[in-house]
């Protein structure tokens, strides 16, 4: 049928294959070898969407760790110094749980969209398939088109298949070292990088780190690719979970291409449907599967077989859309509805938890007060006064240095004291001794609530309840 | 370690080595493809298989990994392994690191006077913070002492209240030692009397005939080391009688409780611990405390 057909990925068929392998040293592999794929690029509507969408987020990406604030660096996840930055605010551990909120949503949202367009995420932004992309755009710059590919991965080594294959893996590794450094760079002050990762005397986290990255780039998306989305990631498979009837798919329309078959520009349709099995959706396919055998795991929705089949119908004179985005329900004649309860339901969570995080960021306490009780003594007293000791640890989240004020309060007539009023230094944190006294007369309780509180002008203000005790009655 | 135990370890760890090359090695073969071990349970059969490649790789890298850390690193009986690496050589060199970081910083205010160690707030962040690891575990985080621990906020100052004194007790330590007094005071009745005696001059309420008692007595014995009006003696580290702060307690059953049986205070030495140049910023801080 055509010279192509060995290269269709029939995984079924994979076990029969390794039989065949030559015999001598014919091991029975546990797991089956992966077929190598070759995909053929393709220009089309939606790959035009693709790269308007992918190429804000990879130079954002690589632009944002080279930006400053003031004198820091804009974007820093400071993992030693426990302090995170972005922009004008700085994060701390005590922050955490804006982190957890912000997972929720990034699940709720991919819940969310998966329910309504599928595995949009897998298709257009996700960085295996944006740097598998561009990956692929290398092969295609060093070794020529598809079929060029196919002739050299089976010609004899020789000194042009040596020179076009070098010159791939070292584009391939320089991508994947721009990546790494750039990684490296959101955790490591990025303009000190390149100096801390070549001198000697220094560590070598830096260098080690990037050298991972770099490797790890280059092995995902230059070898592992779309076995990283069959075999290896969770989301790819918990996401069918998601899926109903009206969840847009990536599907060939059998009903409209059945029977497939090859003919003339022009020629009647009588016999035939509207697929001309020309094979150019298998063959974009970047995890190599053929879409016409229906909906299927491996599918990251990216759109090349709509866009070659949407191409080959242009010029059939035939409408497009034979391979379109569409759903299971609109294939099978029905209306698909968008407003569903499932997609109702994350949609609702979704508002829910942005609205808890939005109010959250924006009432956060800029300081911070722990509060650690005297280990050597439990109470002291002096003739009437009962004294409790107690260890403040305030904290100032600012990017500026606060004169704090302390203070206490408590239903029974404890005074606090006197202390200077703390000057505390942009993110650090100052361990500050207060002694909160008592007369033994009005001492009603053996032990009470006594609430710390901290303010700073134009800050606002942070409280933490701790225990007084005395020797009671 | 002696020589016995060192050569068990050793033989244990190279013979596990050995024993699983040899596990590794006697596996090469397998009775065919598809072929069963024979082994059969409730219908399950075991396939006898050869071992896939890439897990003998891994396996066999393990083993050469193991052989050179065990040159490199001591594992291998009383075997120092090249690198001479040792947990406290390890934490010694971090020290080190640290120590010499921070020097210069130390070598500054370590030169400054008290008056200067007083205005600097970098000098009262190191003090509070040397103060808080060395010394709060007895005069607690806020320095108010604790019972037989002294406050260090307020006027009273047994060994002597001047930088230079507070210097001095932090690089040596001190002992301060307060004897039994009951059977040169005559039993307990001399005590009674003598700790009424003493809270007399403390304006506390007290016995007037007892403390008239033991007035002769006091000027006896208690004398030598608190004086004749009882207001202590920084040489012996004697406390002042005739104030109202009291390390061991002023109520009548705690005076009486220190002459029978006597106080020992124990302030240990910092000099081999903090060094001079953290004692002399540490003396400023807590002279600032009182202040």
């Amino acid at each position: 049928m055509n010279a192509d057909a060995p290269r269709i990925i029939a995984r079924e068929a994979s076990v029969a294959a390794a039989d065949t392998e030559a015999a001598g040293f014919a091991p029975v592999d546990l797991y089956s070898r992966r077929e190598k794929i070759f995909t053929r690029s393709i220009q089309g509507r939606f790959q035009r969407i693709r790269l308007f969408s992918g190429w804000p987020l990879l130079l954002g990406y690589l632009v944002v760790p080279w930006l400053a604030w003031g004198d820091r660096q804009a974007v820093l996840f400071d993992l030693p110094a426990r302090q995170f930055h972005i922009f004008g605010l700085t994060f701390w551990p005590q922050d955490f749980v804006l982190l957890g909120a912000l997972l929720i949503i990034a699940a709720f949202a991919l819940f969310t969209f998966t329910s309504v367009v599928g595995r949009i995420w897998c298709g257009y932004t996700c960085p295996q398939t944006v740097w598998t992309a561009i990956y692929m755009w290398i092969e295609q710059f060093t070794e020529g088109p598809r079929h060029a590919r196919i002739r050299l991965d089976s010609a004899p080594l020789n000194l042009e298949k040596v020179r076009k294959r070098g010159l791939k893996h070292a584009m391939w590794l320089g991508w994947a070292l721009l990546t790494g450094y750039t990684f490296v760079g959101y955790f490591s002050p990025i303009r000190d990088l390149a100096t801390a990762a070549i001198d000697i005397d220094a560590s070598a986290w830096p260098a080690l780190w990037i050298t991972f990255f770099t490797l790890a780039t280059y092995i995902n998306a230059g070898w592992l690719r779309e076995q990283v989305c069959i075999y290896m990631c969770p989301y790819a498979r918990f996401q069918s979970a998601m899926f109903d009837v009206d969840t847009l798919i990536v599907s060939y329309d059998p009903n409209r291409g059945e029977p497939r078959g090859s003919r003339k520009r022009g020629a009647s349709t009588e016999t035939f449907g509207d697929c001309i099995d020309c094979q150019l959706c298998v063959q974009v396919c970047p995890t190599g599967i053929d879409i016409r055998d229906g909906l299927q795991y491996e599918c990251i929705g990216c759109a090349h077989c709509i866009d070659a089949c949407d191409d080959v119908m242009k010029k059939m004179d035939y409408a497009p859309g034979l391979i379109s985005y569409t759903t299971e329900r609109k294939l099978s004649g029905g209306v698909s509805r968008l407003l569903r309860p499932n997609v109702l339901g994350y949609g609702a969570v979704l508002t829910a938890m942005c609205a808890v995080f939005v109010v959250a960021l924006i009432g956060r306490s800029l300081l911070g007060i722990d509060v650690l009780r005297e280990r050597g003594e439990l109470y002291h007293v002096v003739g009437n006064e009962v004294r409790n000791d107690y260890a403040l640890k305030l904290i100032n989240k600012t990017q500026q240095t606060l004169r704090l004020s302390l203070d206490v309060r408590s239903a029974h007539p404890v005074s606090m004291l006197a202390t200077p009023d703390p000057i505390i230094e942009a993110g650090e944190v100052q361990s500050v001794p207060v002694s909160l006294t008592i007369d033994k007369r009005a001492l009603t309780a053996a032990t009470f609530d006594v609430d710390f509180e901290v303010c700073a002008d134009g800050i606002g203000c942070d409280s933490e309840v701790s225990r007084f005790f005395g020797p009671g009655q | 370690m002696t020589l016995g135990w060192s050569i068990y370890i050793i033989i244990g760890t190279i013979g596990s080595l050995g024993a699983m090359l040899w596990l590794l090695f006697a596996n090469r073969t397998t009775s065919g493809e598809g072929k069963t071990t024979g082994h059969d349970f409730d219908g399950i059969e075991e396939y006898d298989n050869p071992l896939p490649m890439w897990w003998v790789g891994l396996f066999v890298a393990t083993i050469v990994f193991a052989l050179l850390y065990l040159v490199y690193y001591p594992g291998l009986g009383s075997f120092a392994g090249l690198s001479g690496w040792t947990s406290q050589s390890e934490w010694q060199n971090d020290v080190d690191a640290k120590e010499a970081r921070f020097a210069p910083l130390y070598a500054k205010l370590g030169a400054y006077t008290e008056s200067e160690l007083h205005q600097s707030s970098q000098a009262k962040q190191i003090g509070r913070r040397l103060f808080l690891n060395h010394c709060s575990t007895c005069h607690g985080i806020t320095a108010r002492g604790a019972f037989g621990f002294p406050n260090l906020t307020d006027s009273e100052w047994q060994w002597g209240a001047d930088f230079a004194a507070i210097k001095t007790t932090l690089l040596g330590g001190r002992n301060a030692m307060m004897t039994p007094w009951g059977a040169a005071l005559g039993g307990d009745t001399g005590i009674t009397d003598m700790a009424q005696y003493v809270r007399s001059l403390s304006n506390a309420t007290y016995d007037a005939d007892a403390a008239a008692r033991a007035a002769p007595q006091f000027q006896m014995f208690c004398i030598a080391c608190h004086g004749a009006d009882g207001k202590g003696n920084v040489l012996f580290g004697a406390p002042d009688l005739t104030n109202d702060i009291w390390l061991y307690g002023g109520e009548s059953e705690r005076i009486e409780f220190t002459l029978r049986h006597g106080r020992m205070g124990v302030m240990p030495a910092f000099a081999d611990i903090l060094g001079e140049e953290k004692i002399h910023i540490l003396a400023a801080y807590i002279t600032g405390l009182s202040q």
